[in-house]
């Protein structure tokens, strides 16, 4: 017997609707269980008091700063790597077999797990360019994982930028360095920052590359040379030893709520971009 | 106005220091398979490739760096985040690109991108607290399964698979849908028959770059997998993952049983790197096509 296609046409709209709604109902039952667990456990004094006897009581405060330190060397150190890769790809050069290569590079970086830019930091900067778990490790393990994001973010922006701008800017002799520092860059600056606001998220919520290269010290980190603690990390260690619960669900909350505010900032600036081209 | 000397010299250094940058992320991929290949590949010379990928035993104390179950288990959780991940993005980025109206789409789209953003130990954490104690009561077994790992995996690959889809869907010409609307052909015919076969390459590329995701994931696994050293079983059967045995042993472990470490990291890295290129070439056929 052949189904009537009009009653297979609303079975299928059924379905996908009801599949639809179920996985963006996933993402609100974990946002909810997030939020009703940890918010009862946070105050200011959770935020900016250090953390007692391993984190079982006190705040997060050293987290914080320590999350805050990596995120901001480790984007200092892509971002000009980053934007510069975009650069030469798009302004300085033509299709090629080199631009293929390096494209395949980034795509390859962008594939690793960061499990195995945790080993290769280990092994590179923790022991053989005797960094030992420090700040600095963490730094440049991290700058090398979120270098792909910010290249293929910023060829996006800069492609985006229309020809005409160029053309007006070479027409008054402006040499293509000056083009690019002086029309292409202010342009493409808005999409350029929400890759940077991306690698960001990414930076804040990582583990597996961060715990290899910088340690999981608890101690507030004076220099590049110490080691030191992120809140994703800190989180880790309160959940799979099972040192305090409530403490574990708040901080999650902190990591969870600092992450979607920096990714919704990244989706406000991009879809300005957006309207402003189409 | 032609340049002058001191001018073009700029102009050239600049470019010489663009390229230097460009260059900079082949030099990382470059130290990134060197490094760990030089500590990974002395135990392949001095253990016997055969006896470490086809390898039981896991020992490296005692000299035995068998990795054949975590392996297996390895590909079990992909797969199983795979079976809960695929229908489900899939039917996302449907609904998505065919029937969602343009607020809808405005607003779902980012939202179900923020699922990315939350970080891996999260889903872990959550992981346990609930569909751990679910599998276990219900099920029975442990509960840190192979079967919890699937659900919370299959759950972390949806935004790669619906974006991926997603954009493979719209990138379906319009014409072929109004050709299929003007036969006479219901929503779903249409969709089935026509959308989705002509996006099949790029839905393709979701489902293996969502596996490079799964089979890279390292901390919610640890969490929720149990972390048994056997091949498992059932889908209730508790399991050790490549990237889970790097995790858990790398903070303690030194001489041969680092080494042992990175013998993992390699094999890990030639099964990611077989998948990349695997989702390359059907992204690219398409552009092609």
């Amino acid at each position: 017997m052949r189904i009537n296609p009009r009653i297979t046409d609303k079975l299928a709209r059924i379905v996908l609707n009801t599949q639809a709604f179920f996985t963006v109902g996933i993402l609100v039952i974990i946002i909810l269980i997030i939020i009703l667990k940890g918010a009862p456990h946070i105050n200011l004094e959770f935020i900016l008091s250090a953390p007692e006897d391993m984190g079982r009581h006190g705040g997060i405060f050293f987290t914080i700063i320590g999350t805050v330190f990596l995120v901001f060397l480790s984007i200092l150190l892509a971002t000009p790597l980053g934007v510069g890769t975009a650069i030469f790809l798009t302004e300085y050069t033509k299709e090629s077999r080199f631009t293929k290569i390096i494209r395949f590079g980034v795509e390859s970086l962008a594939g690793i797990p960061s499990i195995l830019y945790g080993l290769f930091g280990f092994i590179f900067f923790v022991i053989k360019l005797r960094m030992g778990w420090s700040l600095l490790a963490g730094v440049l393990t991290m700058a090398i994982m979120i270098l792909p994001t910010i290249i293929r973010t910023s060829e996006e922006a800069i492609k985006a930028v229309p020809r005409n701008l160029r053309i007006v800017s070479y027409s008054l002799s402006a040499t293509k360095w000056e083009t690019v520092t002086r029309v292409v860059l202010p342009s493409a600056a808005p999409g350029i920052l929400t890759g940077i606001m991306l690698s960001i998220g990414r930076a804040v919520g990582e583990t597996a590359a961060i715990i290899f290269t910088m340690g999981s010290s608890l101690r507030l980190p004076m220099s590049l040379m110490d080691s030191g603690r992120t809140m994703a990390v800190h989180f880790y260690i309160l959940a799979r030893e099972g040192i305090s619960m409530e403490k574990a669900y708040a901080t999650a909350l902190i990591l969870v709520l600092s992450i979607l505010f920096i990714n919704i900032i990244a989706y406000y600036i991009m879809n300005r971009v957006i309207a402003k081209y189409s | 106005m032609p340049m002058t000397d001191k001018a073009l010299f700029k102009e050239k250094f600049i470019k010489g220091i663009l390229v230097s940058f460009a260059l900079s992320s082949l030099f990382f991929l470059f130290l990134i398979f060197i490094f760990i290949f030089i500590e990974g590949l002395p135990l392949f010379h001095k253990i016997g490739l055969k006896n470490i990928i086809f390898g039981f035993k896991w020992a490296p104390t005692k000299g035995s760096f068998g990795i054949f179950p975590m392996i297996v288990s390895s590909f079990f959780v992909t797969f199983g985040a795979l079976i809960v991940g695929a229908p489900l993005g899939l039917s996302c980025a449907i609904y998505l690109s065919e029937y969602s109206g343009k607020k809808m789409k405005m607003f779902l789209k980012p939202a179900l991108e923020l699922l990315a953003g939350i970080p891996s130990v999260v889903y872990g954490f959550l992981g346990v607290i609930y569909i751990v104690p679910i599998v276990r009561d219900c099920l029975g077994g442990p509960g840190f399964s192979l079967l919890s790992a699937s659900i919370i995996l299959g759950i972390m690959i949806l935004p790669t698979i619906i974006s991926i889809s997603f954009d493979a869907l719209m990138g379906v010409p319009k014409t072929y849908r109004e050709g299929s609307y003007a036969m006479g052909a219901t929503k779903w015919q249409t969709i089935f028959r026509i959308v989705i076969p002509s996006a099949s390459s790029g839905i393709l590329a979701s489902f293996i770059l969502g596996m490079g995701r799964a089979i890279g994931e390292t901390m919610a696994v640890i969490m929720i997998a149990g972390n048994a050293l056997k091949i498992p079983t059932s889908i209730l059967d508790p399991l050790r993952t490549l990237t889970g045995n790097i995790a858990l042993e790398l903070a303690y472990a030194t001489g041969d049983h680092r080494l042992g470490l990175f013998s993992t990291g390699v094999v890990l890295l030639v099964i990611i790197m077989i998948l990349n290129y695997i989702a390359n070439f059907s992204i690219k056929r398409k552009i092609i096509k």
